[in-house]
């Protein structure tokens, strides 16, 4: 397992274990987890503070019937949820969202590809493919960022960011992330509003391409 | 338990081991009465309404059944386990999509448990509902709130401020042994 130096923040850790996070943050949340046991351990933390709360709480009188209804299902047939294993750089929770297949890449321009996740009123997430050397177009945010490494590594202002690291931005955060030299990086990233670019041809491609 | 008998775990993870290696209903049904109860103001707080309450109480103990596999005492006590499980199926539930969930660890149940790191991840837990019930009544009232409150897309910038440390030291550590030991395995 890699060495992880950027881990999620112990505020955005506390709203995806208390189910508040919207659905983009949730997955690169969960995948990162895959990847970090420091994290693994906070998240777990947290479930035992939620495991406490639960067990603080009053008793809230259930109908008569429910204990022997639910008794009767314990060898009914159910359906079994599919399991999305790793596969290649992509966790479990990313193989999930891609449905078990391979990413289906779309050029933007320079090099760089995207695979749009979802999309919708919460935002997007997208895996991002960022050949070396290349830098991801200059730009700023509405809201927040989360981008999770999977493959290579990149470097902006803030540091430097390999496999497992997530970096966290805002809109305070003017940033050129460029990806190393070496394999091509590929990231996973979530953002809660349209992304703004500097440069007017991306600008204009903004709504084409969703980015 | 039979080969832990000098060692005394709390009836909770007791009840919880039986489900899991006897498919004991007699201790599935003790869970049932601690945590259905419980369940069910849980969901009444998260704004279930009407029969999506008494639904997902009993979504939740069926999971409890057939994914037992999945419990490990070594790091979780039994209401955590059960919280996220809970917590998961509201958000099924309640907003119509799929928390995103991370990969589950592998791993051999008939590995020889370690009884120490149970035992302490318990008595962890034991501390955090100490820690809980000494909370100044509005400060508690914002972590209960937070934790076992209506679902909402809350402000990420807001923090509760529990004391986890401890525990999440004390569960890193049953990772680590776990990972290791998984390492072994590959």
């Amino acid at each position: 397992m890699a060495d992880i130096n950027h881990h999620i923040p112990e505020s955005l850790l506390q709203a995806y274990a208390t189910g508040s996070l919207v659905h983009p943050f949730a997955l690169v949340v969960a995948a990162h987890i895959s990847l970090c046991t420091e994290c693994r351990a906070g998240l777990e933390a947290h479930n035992a503070a939620g495991g406490a709360m639960l067990e603080s709480l009053p008793d809230e009188p259930v109908s008569d019937d429910l204990k022997a209804r639910i008794l009767d299902q314990l060898d009914a047939p159910f359906k079994q949820k599919p399991v999305y294993e790793r596969s290649g750089v992509y966790p479990g929770p990313v193989m999930e969202a891609l449905k078990g297949a391979a990413p289906r890449w779309r050029r933007v321009g320079m090099g760089v590809r995207q695979s749009i996740l979802s999309a919708g009123q919460y935002g997007s997430v997208r895996l991002l493919f960022i050949p070396p050397g290349q830098a991801v177009p200059d730009h700023s945010h509405n809201g927040l960022e989360l981008t999770l490494v999977l493959q290579g590594s990149f470097s902006d202002e803030t540091g430097r960011y390999g496999v497992g690291d997530l970096e966290v931005a805002n809109q305070d955060l003017e940033h050129t992330p460029i990806a190393d030299a070496g394999a091509p990086c590929i990231c996973l990233a979530a953002t809660d509003a349209p992304l703004r670019f500097k440069g007017l041809v991306p600008r204009i491609l903004q709504p084409v391409f969703r980015i | 338990m039979s080969n832990q008998p000098t060692v005394q775990f709390s009836e909770q993870t007791t009840w919880m081991l039986a489900v899991r290696d006897n498919r004991d209903r007699a201790a599935f049904a003790a869970l049932f009465d601690f945590f259905g109860p419980r369940l069910k103001g849980f969901a009444i707080r998260s704004g279930a309404k009407g029969g999506q309450v008494e639904d997902i109480v009993q979504d939740v103990m069926l999971t409890v059944w057939r994914k037992a596999d999945q419990f490990d005492p070594q790091r979780a006590q039994v209401s955590a386990w059960i919280y996220q499980i809970a917590r998961n199926r509201q958000i099924d539930v309640m907003r119509k999509e799929n928390k995103p969930v991370p990969e589950e660890l592998h791993y051999e149940v008939e590995d020889e448990p370690d009884a120490g790191q149970i035992l302490a991840v318990e008595q962890e837990a034991e501390h955090l509902i100490k820690a809980i019930s000494r909370l100044k009544p509005e400060q508690r009232a914002m972590i209960e709130q937070a934790y076992l409150g209506e679902l909402s897309h809350q402000d990420i910038r807001e923090q509760t401020g529990l004391p986890l440390g401890t525990i999440k030291s004390r569960i890193r550590l049953g990772l680590e042994k776990l990972r290791h030991e998984l390492r072994g395995i590959r």
